[in-house]
């Protein structure tokens, strides 16, 4: 039965209003009650949004909308990350020092938590997307220069997809998560940087005139991303600006 | 149900959604999903009487972001005026891969002074001025914990370290309050993470240099300053947090993370009050 004008207002209206009471609950919850409590005052139906995020279709896995979308786009990211190191950690590269390989495997760690903490946070929502399937072929693992060269351009390319997604994320306890992440990958980044070249931790071809590091947005971050993710990933409903 | 009702509703829902930044760019973007879906005669009114409440209260809006503003511009005035006094010292700097790093810092930091000057007064509102700095951390003794720092490569690079991670948790700690902030929460988190960057080279060139206390690495261990002075213990207290949003890491999903990596792989926020009291130490009244 197809639905009337009012019908379609009243859903509408609906959805505004679950999206202000959840960014209300978020905005004021603050870092210390975070993202659990406000599940637990937030049904899983005003969490989630338009589209449905997790499904797969003819477009490919769809990331969602809104914050949820958000969350699993940084999901996605964190996955492509932590399988990229646990290859490396497996097949250590010829001449890795055990300083190298101590700090490599910090990173992976790092990583795969921050993977299973998405995967938990948006599995709670019943929104996580499924398990990517990765490409690594083009990397050499048993060279260094491959594979520090990835490891840079993931952690670059990392930083600035988190300083790209922060605004387009509504729920401040979401923006606290996400930014506890991304100076982490900004260390990484560092690090990884001078292990290939001295003083290239922030250098000119990164940082601009102002200060300020790398920003890029989603649609700008998933075709570089691409080169290394199988699965085919539908973004066309995350938010944008 | 008409368009006006809808609005009630809303406001009904969150007062303050009008009121805030974030909110008036997610009430319009909010706006702009509804509006698809209304008999089109009907958008130019409710967008009309969304626009006069979504900007009303602009002006406490941008009050508060310039007052998060010139409090990152206070710890940026003192981050850069550290570095450049370090670069004048002579015979603490020589020549060499560690000065040009330091430079490469210090470059950053004076660019932020700038851009975020400039940003406070496109907004509106007034820089606030350079404070007076006693880097030896003495509320302007100059007899602070870190007394003769520009004497000692070891305790400047200490205190370097100490502002970066600072740094970091202080941006976090304050970027919430501008969520959906648009343009201002994007510089702001790429300030954060080039503050990042700056701590994990300070921390990986003190551990080359053989200056670090224990082992430490670009990412924070627990709440380890590897600093040998307790006067910096506040600056990392709270970093060893290992739950993330009621989610435990320490063996997330069976995976074998142990606490280490649980607190390093997520850096921890410091409060506006913590972060004062931090910098008024270095802070001559």
């Amino acid at each position: 039965m197809p639905k009337s004008l009012s019908d379609e207002l009243m859903t509408a209206h609906e959805k505004d209003r679950a999206q202000l009471s959840r960014r209300k609950f978020l905005g004021y919850a603050g870092a210390a009650t975070g993202l659990m409590a406000a599940l637990a005052a937030c049904s899983k139906e005003q969490i989630q949004s338009t589209s449905q995020a997790g499904s797969v279709t003819a477009d490919g896995v769809d990331l969602g909308s809104g914050d949820v979308g958000i969350l699993n786009y940084a999901y996605a990211l964190e996955q492509l990350e932590a399988a990229f190191y646990t290859m490396v950690v497996m097949n250590p590269y010829t001449g890795i020092t055990p300083f190298e390989l101590s700090a490599l495997t910090d990173i992976r760690d790092h990583e795969i938590a921050h993977r299973e903490y998405f995967k938990n946070a948006l599995t709670s929502l019943n929104a996580a997307i499924g398990t990517l399937e990765f490409d690594f072929s083009k990397i050499t693992f048993s060279s260094r220069e491959s594979v520090l060269a990835t490891s840079e351009a993931f952690e670059d390319l990392g930083v600035s997809a988190y300083n790209g997604a922060g605004r387009l994320i509504t729920g401040a306890a979401y923006l606290l998560q996400a930014g506890k992440i991304v100076s982490v990958e900004a260390r990484h980044a560092a690090f990884i940087r001078d292990l290939r070249g001295k003083n290239r931790f922030a250098d000119d071809t990164i940082i601009n005139a102002d200060g300020l590091d790398l920003t890029r947005k989603p649609s700008e971050v998933l075709p570089i991303a691409a080169t290394y993710i199988k699965t085919k990933i539908d973004a066309s409903h995350l938010p944008t600006y | 149900m008409n368009l006006d009702n809808i609005f009630n509703e809303i406001e009904k829902v969150d007062p303050e959604v009008y009121g805030r930044l974030d909110s008036r760019r997610a009430a319009m973007k909010s706006f702009a999903r509804t509006s698809g879906k209304m008999a089109l005669a009907a958008v130019p009114l409710a967008f009309g009487s969304m626009l006069q409440k979504a900007y009303a209260g602009t002006r406490s809006v941008s009050d508060s972001v310039v007052e998060i503003l010139n409090y990152a511009l206070t710890l940026e005035f003192l981050e850069a005026e550290f570095y450049n006094t370090g670069l004048m010292t002579t015979g603490l700097l020589a020549p060499g891969d560690v000065r040009s790093g330091i430079e490469i810092i210090a470059k950053h930091e004076n660019a932020h002074v700038k851009y975020l000057q400039t940003t406070i007064m496109k907004l509106g509102g007034t820089p606030t001025p350079k404070p007076t700095f006693d880097f030896s951390g003495g509320s302007g003794s100059g007899n602070g914990p870190f007394k003769g720092l520009f004497n000692s490569l070891d305790l400047f690079l200490s205190v370097a370290q100490t502002f970066e991670d600072t740094g970091v948790r202080a941006y976090k700690g304050r970027a919430m309050e501008i969520v959906g902030g648009g343009d201002v929460l994007t510089a702001a988190l790429q300030i954060h993470s080039v503050e990042a960057r700056h701590a994990a080279y300070l921390r990986e060139i003190r551990k080359t240099l053989g200056s670090g206390i224990g082992n430490v690495k670009p990412w924070i261990t627990g709440n380890i300053s590897g600093i040998n002075s307790q006067a910096v213990q506040p600056n990392y207290n709270g970093e060893d947090v290992t739950t993330q949003s009621g989610i435990n890491i320490v063996g997330i999903n069976g995976f074998p993370i142990s606490f280490n990596a649980a607190t390093e792989a997520f850096d921890e926020p410091l409060s506006k009050a913590d972060v004062l009291a931090i910098v008024t130490l270095f802070i001559k009244p």
